[in-house]
């Protein structure tokens, strides 16, 4: 039994909302963090679908860059957060206020 | 670990020989300026983990420099054989090698060139010299340059990442200062949400018309009419939010003032100016060749984020009392005017487009210079009171300093009022009549906060600054509304009292300029001044700006 590739698509979706919602009202800069690569990783469900349904493997090869550069930027985004909150105590995103806006 | 890469390796063999997956030939010609920068970083990398002593931070500045040069020199080599054999497409049809991005090449080399010279000295000064400003700057700037030239939507998001993440480290690198860290925090949230928005929105154009490359997809849309295809408009769309993200349009700026005000200053310039050519090349690319069919839905977006971008950024500029936040509006409302080539999607509002860039990006990186110089060792001291009788202390950097303003706010004689002429001309002869109206109306009103800023440096002779120097940090608005009326009545009563500070201690507010930062100033004034009178080369150089689909 095969399912119907609107369903990926559709679940894809709601995980990129998820993502989308979950960054902008959650304040801990980790799961703010968890947000992004949900989005990521509802792209990537989004291009496996479709390469499955054109027959076409350049959707399966951008997978593979969407993944290294989610893994690039998670060692940089760790990094910053480190280097931050290694003088502060919680890792809240309303802790760094120091400017306006 | 050695399992997994021969799994790897197995399977590439076995790709390969299944014939699934060919393996291109790559034109190293093609990517040579990217290379040079590449393999710059890397030696630049090397000697300094290999020194047994730390180097001097002019070292590595001389040595950027030398490394910007190279790929100058290899992006004007290109620029000719693309003018001579016309443009090409290299290494798998990913990368475009065409008067558009050759000139970005270019571009993005004067940018590496200029900036280390700039920053040196600031790096000195805030002691975090070191190759580190230096290796981000050239990975940042090859980033840019992909971006420029590629012709794939996949290459484009990489482009975007090599562009974007050394920027998110070089916001954060100055970790003596809190704000550099928030700066840097709060520029990798939004730009990794930006960049994921970006990829679904490739992710959505690649099922809508089954390729990622360029040039596909547009042969694709010439061939079949999309009356409603929601998937593509999404995707559209959400490309769009991401460029939007990337160059500061409203109502995707608001990472802006917080991250170019925490930042330490010459990282700020350097983002405002490469971040903003990557980010505009690909924009441009991206919608006036390969949605070229879909013009008439994307120009009034592109119409209400110009307008938006225009009014926002002049109007807000108004009420900023430190003059880093006031440059990251105005690079706000420099960025709308950018859009109004965009907006047109003509040749010559491309053209338009480019020569703003190219202006922009030399007048914005000496103004943050100028700011770094001024605002004194711990890059904290940026209210705009400070700059009050800057003319008198220090009448060479106030001289540079107005003129960069004034070019900025489109003053004859100077770079920036071609730069405006050009693109509000594109946008009158694409019949964007009011768009054109909104961008002179928005002129005027960012002229009035960069004047406000030059007669501040030059209205009150007489006075000294040591009187005011402890409440120097944030002049309230109110403050610096009134200022030359105020400064001029301050000036008769403040003056015996400054004879004597002047008398019982040296002058503080007299700020070092190293000679490197000296001699990238020369080159931003020279290159606004020399092209402001005679501009005929770089417009021609612009009109070359030719895409090729």
């Amino acid at each position: 039994m095969s399912i119907d590739a609107s369903w990926y698509l559709t679940l894809a979706a709601a995980l990129f909302t998820i993502g989308v919602v979950g960054l902008l009202v959650r304040r801990n800069v980790l799961v703010m963090f968890m947000c992004i690569e949900l989005m990521l990783n509802a792209a990537n469900l989004t291009f496996v679908t479709y390469a499955r349904a054109l027959d076409d493997v350049g959707g399966q090869v951008a997978v593979f860059f969407v993944l290294v550069v989610a893994a690039a930027e998670v060692v940089v985004g760790l990094g910053i957060i480190v280097a931050i909150f290694r003088r502060k105590v919680g890792a809240t995103a309303d802790d760094a206020h120091v400017m306006k806006g | 670990m050695t399992g997994s890469t021969a799994i790897l390796a197995s399977m590439a063999a076995h790709l390969l020989a299944a014939g699934g997956i060919a393996m291109p030939r790559i034109d190293y010609t093609a990517i040579l300026p990217e290379l040079i920068l590449l393999g710059g970083m890397l030696v630049l990398v090397l000697v300094s983990s290999l020194s047994p002593r730390p180097l001097p931070t002019e070292a590595y500045a001389t040595a950027t420099v030398g490394i910007g040069i190279a790929s100058l020199v290899a992006s004007l080599v290109l620029w000719r054989d693309v003018s001579d054999h016309g443009p090409f497409t290299a290494v798998a049809r990913a990368v475009n090698v065409d008067g558009f991005g050759v000139l970005f090449l270019v571009l993005v080399s004067c940018i590496l060139v200029v900036a280390p010279l700039l920053a040196a000295g600031h790096l000195r000064r805030e002691g975090v010299g070191g190759c580190e400003y230096y290796v981000l700057a050239l990975i940042s700037g090859s980033g840019a340059m992909f971006m420029a030239t590629a012709n794939d939507l996949v290459l484009i998001f990489l482009a975007l990442e090599i562009l974007s993440i050394p920027l998110y480290i070089l916001a954060g690198f100055d970790h003596l200062r809190e704000s550099s860290g928030e700066a840097a925090m709060k520029y990798f949230v939004l730009g990794a949400f930006s960049s994921a928005i970006f990829v679904y929105g490739i992710a959505l154009t690649y099922g809508a018309t089954g390729s990622t490359n360029l040039a596909q997809i547009a042969a694709f849309l010439a061939r079949n009419v999309v009356t409603s295809d929601g998937v593509l408009l999404g995707g559209l769309a959400l490309l769009l939010v991401g460029f939007a993200f990337k160059v500061a349009a409203v109502p995707f700026h608001m990472w802006t003032p917080d991250v170019y005000q925490g930042s330490p200053t010459p990282a700020t310039g350097f983002m405002a100016s490469m971040a903003k050519a990557g980010g505009f090349a690909a924009l441009l690319r991206v919608f006036v060749t390969t949605f070229p069919t879909l013009r008439g839905t994307w120009q009034p977006a592109i119409w209400v984020i110009a307008v938006l971008t225009l009014v926002l950024g002049a109007v807000v500029a108004l009420v900023q009392s430190d003059v880093k936040r006031m440059l990251a509006y105005s690079s706000i409302n420099h960025a709308g005017f950018v859009l109004l080539g965009l907006q047109a999607a003509t040749a010559r509002g491309v053209a338009g487009s480019v020569f703003y860039l190219f202006t922009y990006s030399f007048l914005v990186l000496g103004s943050f210079a100028v700011v770094s110089a001024v605002g004194g060792k711990g890059d904290e001291r940026h209210g705009l009171e400070r700059y009050r009788g800057l003319g008198r202390r220090q009448p060479a950097l106030a001289v540079t300093f107005a003129v960069l303003l004034l070019a900025q706010a489109g003053a004859p004689f100077t770079t920036g009022f071609f730069a405006k002429f050009y693109v509000v001309e594109a946008a009158v002869s694409a019949h964007s009549y009011a768009l054109a109206a909104v961008a002179m109306g928005t002129a005027a009103v960012a002229a009035f906060f960069y004047l406000r800023l030059v007669f501040l440096m030059f209205s009150d002779v007489g006075r000294t600054i040591p009187t005011h120097e402890g409440a120097a940090t944030g002049g309230t608005p109110t403050d610096t509304l009134e200022m030359p009326s105020a400064g001029g009545v301050a000036t008769l009563v403040a003056a015996p009292v400054a004879a004597l500070v002047e008398v019982a201690e040296p002058d503080p507010a007299i700020v070092a300029v190293s000679p490197w930062v000296a001699a990238g100033l020369v080159l931003c004034v020279a290159t606004t001044l020399v092209f402001g009178v005679w501009p005929q080369p770089l417009v021609d150089f612009a009109h070359q700006a030719t895409l090729i689909i």
